[in-house]
């Protein structure tokens, strides 16, 4: 029968509120059969040597050795987004499995919440819609004010695919655009999006008075912003994360918040997901988080599935993988 | 004393809810002798004469035929911010007296206000908020999505200082620009901000996935947006004001949403405002609507009260003046 010869990927769940869209399997069953993890243990000799490719979504199933070695074929682990903190990429490697992610489909939904975090963020949007709403509102008050965005500094620290894209909509909206990033960016690069580069990160946080995180989470990055960052920054800024909750020091966050060392902070991302109902940072008045939302379009959601069915298509095809990321 | 041989402005006052600015205040008493009403009020014989000016903030004071007659020397009336909806120009006109307004100082700011909007209202960023905060909350769901404005086609309605601005930011989003406007701009301005025109509204309705309002309130922009209107529309698309809310049938825009006529509105104009609190645009689940904020940043309000003040300036003074508003 034509269906055995596609090829098994392993998925975590199918449907329902936590599983790969129903409206995606039409698509997919062309080119392979999705498995479900629930269906695995059940089958697990028949199934472990058919699989050749894990589709990783939202961060499952786990890969670990177990995993590995009960997949003697899996040739890919093919990522849903661009962050892959949450794999071992030295431990999948030496199995001789490929990863790949997807950094192309992510990003325009991405910046568009970056820019949709700074707007509403300086505008206190939440907050007045709140206000519009509530049953004690007679009057607008005019002396409620926000903040302008346009011709304000804004530092992006991450300039990949993302912090570009975002500087591209800042530059628009006249703002003086610096960036930190591992490696500067060529001249015309800089020039289109009139992006000065900071070599040293503190300059950077020095004089922006909105600080956008667009970096990968690695160990480097990790707690990249912590207390003296956070104090090295304008009183009167405002920093947002739209890349991993790990980059920040969340602690030290708490307290700049707390004491006005910054001014706000606008969060898509936070570790964990979501956070516990008690903590600190969902009492505070100067914050605005929102549930990891950066990619949840319709349309980005499809491209990210188009571009796993492809880097799993090329992996088992022997074709030039597209996005594959190496330990 | 020096400070009364400078005109003399009216205000409302200052501070609290609807008083200028305080940190407004310099920036006026530079120029001007400063009169509130209540002072006028109590000593209308000696200030009535002195009052050269009023200076109109968050629509006060109101201006009637009362007033205008009780200041025989006043020259102009300044208003901070760009529309003057508020203002009977016919019944101003009739006692000789100029009116300004301050589009400069307006135009990025709101601009601003609508891109945030339709933002916000894209990617469901108030509900967001409301479920990362929520006691019930356990996971985040994976199947709840917004809409993309990345690469979708917004349509404009009122191509102005603002409007163009709008387009400005939306090109910078690759998103479809489709324009309605009295007049058409010149081609180097819609080449610039990739902006196509529609001689029609309802081909812009037709084709948007966002309609935005940037028009003036006049009579014949009143309710320009109606039952046909929003029918007219996308049943995916979502509509922003962030003009005035007499723009939009209110009656027919609570319908619309309801029956999904529309997927969604976001406004930061309503009227009245605010709304009633029993109003049925407040409890709409597909609505966002923001408290008359499109120029309520610190930037915008002081630049608003400079415009404010060269235009009366050089009134008093037989210059050129910058935006006056005339009757059309």
């Amino acid at each position: 029968m034509e269906e055995k010869e596609l090829p098994y990927v392993l998925t975590d769940t199918i449907g329902g509120p936590h599983g790969v869209y129903l409206e995606h399997m039409e698509f997919m069953k062309k080119y392979f059969n999705l498995v479900a993890m629930k269906e695995f243990p059940e089958n697990q000799k028949y199934l472990g040597e058919k699989i050749k490719a894990i589709y990783i979504w939202w961060q499952k199933p786990a890969v670990n050795r177990e995993l590995l070695q009960s997949l003697p074929n899996l040739k890919i682990i093919a990522n849903f987004g661009a962050g892959v903190d949450h794999l071992d990429l030295k431990l999948i490697s030496s199995f001789g499995v490929k990863v790949t992610n997807t950094p192309l489909a992510v990003s325009n939904a991405t910046a568009d919440l970056g820019m949709a975090l700074m707007l509403a963020s300086s505008r206190r949007l939440v907050e007045g819609c709140q206000i519009t709403v509530s049953p004690d509102t007679e009057q607008f008050a005019a002396d409620w004010l926000g903040e302008d965005v346009t011709g304000a500094t804004l530092g992006i620290i991450g300039m990949g695919r993302i912090g570009y894209k975002v500087a591209k909509r800042a530059k628009a909206f006249d703002m003086k655009i610096l960036y930190h990033n591992r490696n500067r960016r060529k001249e015309e690069e800089e020039q289109a999006v009139g992006a000065c580069f900071c070599e040293k990160m503190e300059d950077l946080l020095q004089q922006s008075d909105f600080v956008m995180l667009v970096v990968n989470l690695t160990p480097q990055t990790h707690k990249l912003i912590g207390k003296r960052e956070l104090e090295l920054m304008k009183p009167t800024a405002t920093l947002i994360n739209i890349c991993r909750g790990p980059v920040i020091d969340q602690d030290a966050l708490v307290e700049a918040l707390q004491n006005k060392v910054i001014k706000a902070a606008a969060l898509d991302v936070t570790y964990p997901e979501p956070l516990p109902r008690d903590h600190p940072l969902l009492k505070l008045k100067n914050i605005i988080i929102t549930p990891h939302i950066g990619t949840a379009t319709k349309q980005a959601r499809w491209l990210m599935m188009k571009s796993i069915v492809e880097n799993i298509f090329s992996a088992l095809n022997g074709l030039p993988i597209p996005n594959e990321v190496f330990p | 004393m020096g400070d009364q041989e400078l005109p003399g402005v009216l205000i409302l006052g200052v501070g609290g809810v609807e008083g200028v600015l305080e940190n407004h205040v310099g920036l006026l008493k530079k120029n001007f002798h400063l009169i509130t009403m209540k002072e006028f009020l109590e000593n209308k014989k000696e200030l009535s004469e002195k009052i050269k000016s009023i200076f109109i903030f968050e629509c006060r004071p109101t201006i009637d035929r009362g007033l205008l007659e009780s200041l025989p020397n006043l020259k102009v009336i300044a208003n901070s911010g760009v529309g003057v909806d508020h203002l009977d120009l016919k019944l101003i006109s009739t006692f000789g007296v100029k009116v300004t307004n301050t589009p400069q100082a307006v135009s990025d700011s709101t601009a601003d206000t609508g891109m945030a909007l339709m933002l916000a209202s894209a990617r469901r960023l108030v509900e967001g908020c409301q479920i990362a905060v929520a006691p019930d909350t356990e996971h985040f769901a994976v199947d709840w999505l917004g809409v993309e404005v990345t690469g979708a086609t917004l349509g404009i309605i009122g191509m102005g200082s603002i409007g163009y601005k709008v387009a400005k930011r939306a090109k910078a989003f690759d998103m479809k620009i489709l324009y309605h406007n009295r007049n058409r701009r010149k081609e180097e301005e819609e080449q610039a901000v990739g902006a196509i025109y529609c001689k029609k509204m309802e081909d812009l309705l037709q084709q948007s996935d966002f309609v935005m309002l940037v028009v003036n309130l006049t009579p014949q922009t009143h309710k320009l947006i109606g039952k046909r209107e929003l029918e007219l529309m996308k049943p995916t698309a979502t509509l922003i004001n962030i003009s005035r809310g007499a723009v939009v049938d209110q009656d027919a825009l609570v319908e619309a949403l309801q029956n999904k006529v529309i997927r969604a509105a976001a406004l930061d104009v309503t009227y009245p405002e605010p709304l009633p609190r029993n109003h049925s645009l407040l409890k709409l689940k597909n609505i966002i609507i923001t408290p008359h904020i499109g120029t309520a940043t610190v930037q915008a309000t002081y630049m608003m009260t400079e415009e404010a003040i060269t235009n009366m300036l050089a009134v008093l003074n037989g210059l050129p003046i910058p935006s006056e508003v005339c009757l059309k």
